[in-house]
């Protein structure tokens, strides 16, 4: 086949080099963010991952530890999917298959509202309202009949790992319910129309037969989801408390922590060039990548091993 | 269709031209040479800068300075890869950093203080700390309002049983560079401890951390028994509660503009280094004076002494930045009381015109005015 220059052959082409940009900026940003992060990995190797300390105004004795945001990063994000899942499966149900038609149209016009409004307003809502109702109607209760449970230990501020991780809930809802109600949405009626005819309650058709349909869909929203609470930064970074270093190891739910975007956004801009502090930074934004990685893979693999989807089945 | 092509090749002949002309006719009123200036770098002089630049523009119209605040950690980037004309730091430039970016100078700019602001239920005014005490609640050393350490100091208010709830800025800023420098001078404890010390950041054994000055005034405005450090305009514009802190002359001095240029101008009196030496032992902190506040700090814009190593320096911009350095130390300083900067004493600005009169562009000395 010759090529030959046809307007087919042309769109080809640039549709092509378009889809080749997307991997082209993502393989740049890894190999820019490794590079600049080598001094820090040749000088602490693996123990950079392991280590708790964040000390960098002493050149030549900088320590530097990124466990605490990454451990941060995981719980504040695992609370998001906890109460931000539930949610947006109630919603995306009752929207396609029990709301009127005209409540259908403005319920789901406003939950995709949530998902324009900026994370900073997110944060500001959350640092000066939100922060004082988890405060005390849940942290000050909770603290004082279950504080001798490790994980509510503490005098809880209300600027602690669990807002972060409400917020974060608030915030992945209209992502996933919006997607999922799409999933829900494509399941084809003669699926419901098959499991009524063998006298199944409405109850028993959502469950057994349309979640059950649009398994892989739902699973994938849940980690755009996940996606968009282990990057968010600006709404984390102002209710999470910012603790750093030993400080910041999240020993508990009520104790300010720290994720490793949030870490990212309030050091970077004043690390010292001449220092390690500016690799060590670098290095924690290769670790989120790495965990953005780890996390589509594994998401990946459970969709094709674990709840044993064939590709096609939905969409 | 041969028409529309036509149409849209005029429109955009047109709108070429007509930039391009505009251009011309905009940018030289008065056919002098337009120049533009850039910096980049701390936050912390921003608002001050804004105001001299606008101001500027009205002294030199075709002079046109950029300042984006990026931080102190980007400008001192921006001034290695001299991709800006000068840039801002709150902090001077460490060994290392001299290393990095050889021959640049320090011009103190404006004054930075740091207050300790409290939140206390019925202590609205007139708590009293000393350099030691802080650096003790910071620690997470005293942790209760009634300690007897800050009791001791504070006999006529009757100080709560309530644990402190301790503030701190969580992104790196000048702010936390001057008053960790207060405490590691003043506790030699604070100054010896891993990881706390000097710095932009520090590792802050306890507390809670707030982004900007905002974010720290909004845990203490927002959290009881609180105590937290902002700098001292964010204070003064948002009717903070403060604290006097103990001088070295052995008074309890709270934070103003004025007792801000006092310890300044004390420090100076004792000497200073000229511009283009190492300032990387420069504090104004513990400075002598009757009334002088303890916790003050320069910020400072850096200008390479010898100007031909920026790619595309010319004679002309060389000139126009060493003219707005030059206003920027005189009369530039009289914007700052407005937005509650101290203005620099004399003895400051006697040492900024030295500097500055050493700027060359391939070694020819450059016009003042």
């Amino acid at each position: 086949m010759h090529w030959r220059l046809t307007g087919d052959n042309l769109f080809k082409t640039l549709a092509t080099i378009l889809a080749a940009s997307a991997a082209f900026i993502l393989l740049l940003t890894a190999i820019t963010l490794f590079n600049g992060s080598l001094p820090v990995f040749q000088r602490f190797g693996f123990s950079f991952f392991t280590g708790t300390q964040w000390q960098g105004n002493v050149i030549g004795s900088e320590v530097f530890g990124v466990l605490p945001y990454l451990l941060g990063t995981l719980i504040t994000s695992g609370i998001a999917l906890l109460i931000g899942v539930p949610i947006s499966l109630g919603i995306a149900i009752f929207l396609v298959e029990m709301a009127p038609k005209t409540l259908r149209v403005a319920v789901s016009f406003l939950v995709e509202l949530l998902a324009a409004v900026p994370s900073v307003i997110y944060g500001l809502w959350g640092l000066f309202v939100l922060r004082f109702w988890v405060l005390d109607l849940i942290e000050k209760p909770v603290s004082a009949y279950l504080g001798w449970i490790p994980i509510f230990s503490g005098t809880p501020f209300g600027l602690d790992v669990f807002t972060a991780g409400i917020i974060l809930a608030i915030m992945i809802i209209p992502t996933v319910s919006s997607v999922t109600r799409e999933v829900i949405q494509a399941v084809p009626n003669s699926i419901r129309e098959g499991a009524y005819s063998i006298g199944a309650t409405k109850w028993e058709v959502i469950r057994h037969w349309v979640l059950n349909y649009g398994r892989s869909g739902i699973f994938g929203a849940v980690i755009l989801g996940l996606g968009r609470a282990v990057g968010e930064t600006m709404a984390v970074t102002m209710v999470i408390g910012n603790a750093i270093g030993p400080n910041a190891v999240p020993t508990s739910l009520f104790k300010p922590g720290q994720t490793m975007a949030s870490l990212i956004a309030n050091g970077y801009l004043e690390a010292s060039p001449a220092s390690l502090e500016l690799p060590a930074f670098l290095a924690v934004g290769f670790t989120l990548l790495l965990l953005g990685l780890i996390i589509n893979v594994v998401a990946h693999v459970m969709v094709t091993r674990v709840l044993k989807i064939k590709g096609g089945a939905v969409e | 269709m041969e028409t529309t092509s036509k149409i849209i090749a005029i429109v955009l002949i047109v709108v070429i031209v007509g930039g391009v002309v505009g251009y011309i006719l905009l940018s030289s009123p008065d056919g002098t040479e337009a120049v533009s200036l850039s910096g980049s770098g701390a936050t912390f002089p921003v608002p001050l800068l804004d105001s001299m630049i606008t101001e500027y523009g009205t002294v030199k119209s075709n002079v046109l300075v950029n300042y984006e605040g990026i931080g102190s950690g980007g400008g001192i980037s921006a001034l290695q890869a001299k991709t800006v004309d000068f840039a801002g730091s709150d902090a001077p430039l460490k060994e290392a950093e001299r290393e990095i970016a050889p021959n640049a100078l320090h011009i103190p700019e404006t004054i930075g203080a740091v207050t300790v602001a409290y939140n206390i239920p019925d202590v609205a005014t007139g708590l009293h700390l000393t350099g030691q005490v802080i650096a003790d609640i910071f620690q997470g050393k005293i942790t209760k309002w009634n300690d007897v350490g800050i009791q001791d100091i504070n006999q006529d208010i009757m100080l709560p049983d309530h644990d402190i709830v301790v503030a701190h800025r969580s992104d790196g800023s000048g702010t936390t560079f001057i008053f960790t420098g207060y405490l590691s001078k003043v506790s030699s404890d604070w100054a010896q401890t891993a990881g706390l010390g000097q710095g932009k950041t520090v590792e802050w054994p306890i507390g809670l951390g707030g982004n900007g000055n905002s974010g720290v005034a909004g845990i203490i405005q927002g959290t009881e028994y609180s105590i937290g450090y902002v700098e001292l305009a964010y204070s003064l514009e948002n009717d903070m509660s403060v604290a006097a802190i103990k001088n070295p002359a052995g008074n309890f001095v709270s934070p103003s503009l004025e007792t801000t240029t006092e310890a300044v101008s004390g420090k100076a009196s004792q000497g200073l280094p000229a511009g283009d030496a190492s300032w990387s032992a420069v504090d104004v902190l513990n400075a002598p004076g009757e009334q002088a506040y303890p916790i003050v700090s320069f910020t400072y814009l850096l200008v390479y002494k010898e100007l031909n190593v920026i790619p595309g320096m010319t004679q002309s911009k060389a000139t126009a930045l060493v003219q707005f350095l030059w206003w920027v130390v005189h009369d530039g300083q009289q914007l700052a009381p407005a937005l509650e900067y101290a203005p620099l004493p004399d003895n400051v600005v006697q040492i900024n015109e030295a500097s500055i009169q050493s700027i060359t562009f391939n070694g020819q000395q450059l016009p003042t005015s």
